[in-house]
């Protein structure tokens, strides 16, 4: 079974478990008639574990399923099979009650500052909105006070209440959303893409505050993002997505340093390095092409025709995500896993 | 051939044989918008010679793009102005031109391409006949002509199966591709110089990868000089041959990249430096720069990062720093910049 390594890192209890996660969406044709005429595997077979306290990296291009698979686990999109247990319960069997509760103790960053803040809504409104859905969260007469403190534990002049989201930067925006999704007292904080729409002088700002918040409350994070640099800096373990199936996972160093499959290790050497003496040292592997379509998979491995190690058995075998001994397991059948005896 | 056009002359006016493909200098444009003035850029100059790579490295808001606009004389006025400097092209001043003069000069010497090569490219019409327009309207190249003309371009930026593809819309295309439809679009009638705005911002990793090698394949090439517009770090690192950093419409630092990236002279190069995390090394804590860019309408007196600065002392709020020569093709403006350049001294 391609279940996920056992833990590595010493963080505590397995908060979600994702076992065997499938969703495919139809590609149909006609309005009245509708017939399906294909399927897109956004996601395909995906298993991992979040540890309390950790911050695990989903990475891929765009259309690698990345989103999906977090919109699947909240029940945003129903999934196609598969399991999700939150702490040891059943996300997909969860009635509508239970799953109201669920979805305070997940909650999600967007990635659109601009977009994912109501503009006619005062922050002090935006912020304590969960609590209309969560009443018992905080009750009434502690609220105003708690969102006074919710602004200061994310970096924003209490004083700010009753502004409206346009009278904020980009950052200061991005840190409203981030107390929203505190205020309802989560265990798990999704980050979908939470820096990509912000200048680089204060990306580092929002990463650093969402550390200092994983260190002071607990948090586990599920960080999706593209930003390979970012994601190796934030992240405790790192999954690396293509064309909705996990190619490789493991910790910073198995990921980044002693990379095993080859869609890793072209996805890494395609991150420039800012260092114009680093121009010309390491191999620059150029990807032919564009990422396949989802819609008309491939037989065997999906990253074969793009994949410079492919041979005759990548296109008659699926190679299935295999933990080798190290705790990083390669869903590769050339996968270059180096046994590190220093750890 | 229809397409040998003198390149000895821009609009009529001889070019000067032992000038630079462009001199910008002292670049000032403003936009005078209902709440007020902004200087979006505030005195910018560089020099870009064939074959070089100059890159524009900043955030939004501080000038990269309009700096661009203005050297290609795209900016909608009003409410934009060039208010002052001088832009050269081989010695000969573009700002002095006619508007019909420069549209002469723009696509067929100086061309550009964009971030969204969506929205760049006209949806009701096939790409292979976008770019054989440029033959039809620019050369009065026959129509079969022009297409053929069109295929091989897409066949020199590496669209795969060009002639079946020239019959393709734009929304057919991947983003990759797109960028690359711009790309043969800005080289259709050689230009000397390419503006790229931000040309990869929009793309995937390993696609970017792909674009910036095309680029610097096309400009081996062709020896065309290449202005870089960019926020990424990396990207610059990579491809530039000279950096200017802009904050706030200035330019703060200029220089060689190398001496730019490992002993940078200015506060705010330092900080972002300081503040990117790497692919290839582990960092531990990530120094931000505290605060955020500035309103344009509102831009402190003095120097314009002073609110975000770690060095700043009582001078730089009273007086605006200026370029300071750090080496003779090194600058910085700011008050301290020795003391900003010696952090990076043991390094």
């Amino acid at each position: 079974m391609s279940a996920p390594a056992p833990d590595p890192i010493r963080h505590g209890e397995v908060v979600l478990r994702v076992e065997h996660l499938v969703k495919y969406f139809p590609i149909t044709r006609g309005i009245v008639f509708k017939r399906q005429i294909g399927t897109v595997k956004a996601v395909d077979d995906v298993s991992f574990e979040l540890h309390e306290g950790e911050t695990l990296g989903l990475v891929g291009e765009s259309g690698c399923g990345k989103t999906t698979t977090a919109r699947t686990i909240l029940r945003l999109e129903k999934a196609t099979s598969g399991h999700a247990w939150y702490r040891g319960r059943d996300i997909f069997t969860l009635s509508g009650k239970e799953m109201r509760e669920l979805r305070r103790e997940i909650q999600v960053i967007f990635q659109d500052p601009y977009a994912s803040l109501n503009p006619r809504m005062t922050v002090g409104d935006i912020i304590g909105e969960g609590w209309r859905v969560h009443p018992g969260v905080m009750p009434k007469n502690r609220r105003r006070a708690r969102i006074h403190e919710l602004l200061e534990l994310v970096g924003l002049n209490p004083d700010h209440i009753n502004r409206y989201p346009h009278q904020f930067s980009g950052g200061q925006r991005q840190r409203i959303g981030v107390a929203r999704a505190l205020a309802l007292e989560p265990k798990i904080v999704i980050c979908d893409e939470p820096v990509s729409a912000l200048d680089v002088s204060v990306q580092a700002q929002v990463v650093n505050l969402l550390e200092d918040l994983q260190d002071e409350l607990g948090l586990s994070y599920l960080f999706i993002a593209h930003d390979l640099s970012v994601v190796r800096h934030i992240c405790d373990r790192i999954a690396v997505m293509y064309l909705g199936k996990i190619a490789e996972t493991g910790d910073e160093y198995q990921v980044y340093d002693n990379t095993a499959h080859p869609y890793t290790t072209a996805l890494l050497s395609a991150v420039p390095i800012p260092d114009p003496a680093a121009r010309h040292l390491g191999r620059r592997i150029l990807l032919e092409g564009d990422v396949p379509s989802p819609a008309d998979p491939l037989s065997g491995c999906r990253f074969r025709t793009r994949c410079w190690k492919a041979q005759g058995v990548c296109a008659q075998t699926e190679p299935e995500l295999i933990d080798r001994g190290q705790g990083h397991p390669v869903a590769c059948h050339f996968a270059q896993v180096e046994f590190d005896p220093a750890r | 051939m229809a397409t040998t056009l003198s390149r000895d002359a821009v609009a009529g006016r001889p070019v000067d044989p032992a000038a630079p493909l462009l001199v910008v200098e002292d670049l000032h444009v403003e936009f005078r918008i209902e709440a007020g003035t902004v200087r979006a850029v505030n005195g910018l100059s560089y020099t870009l010679r064939r074959g070089e790579t100059v890159a524009i490295l900043g955030e939004s808001g501080s000038g990269k793009s309009v700096s661009a606009q203005a050297v290609m004389g795209i900016i909608d006025s009003p409410p934009g102005f060039v208010t002052g400097g001088s832009v050269r092209f081989r010695g000969v001043e573009l700002l002095d031109l006619s508007e019909a003069d420069r549209r002469r000069v723009r696509g067929d010497r100086i061309a550009m391409i964009f971030q969204d090569a969506l929205t760049a490219l006209n949806p009701v019409f096939p790409v292979g006949w976008q770019i054989a327009e440029m033959f039809r309207m620019h050369r009065g190249v026959p129509r079969k002509e022009a297409r053929e003309k069109a295929i091989e371009l897409m066949e020199r930026v590496k669209i795969p199966s060009a002639r079946t593809r020239a019959g393709s819309y734009p929304h057919e295309f991947s983003g990759g591709m797109r960028q690359r439809v711009m790309i043969a679009m800005a080289l259709s009638l050689d230009p000397e110089i390419l503006i790229a705005d931000e040309p990869t911002t929009a793309l995937d990793v390993t696609v970017q990868a792909q674009i910036m090698a095309l680029l610097a394949e096309l400009q081996q090439q062709t020896g065309m000089g290449l202005i870089l517009i960019t926020h990424d770090l990396g990207v610059v690192a990579e491809v530039a041959d000279q950096v200017v950093v802009m904050y706030a419409g200035r330019e703060v630092e200029k220089g060689p990249s190398l001496p730019v990236y490992h002993r940078p002279a200015h506060p705010y190069t330092l900080g972002l430096m300081d503040s990117l995390p790497r692919r290839d090394v582990h960092t531990e804590r990530l120094r931000p720069i505290k605060g955020s860019p500035p309103d344009l309408l509102a831009i402190p007196p003095g120097c314009p990062f002073r609110p975000r600065c770690p060095y700043a002392r009582d001078i730089c709020a009273a007086e605006e720093p200026p370029l300071a020569a750090v080496t003779s093709e090194h600058v910085s403006a700011c008050h301290f910049w020795e003391e900003v350049s010696r952090e990076r001294a043991g390094a």
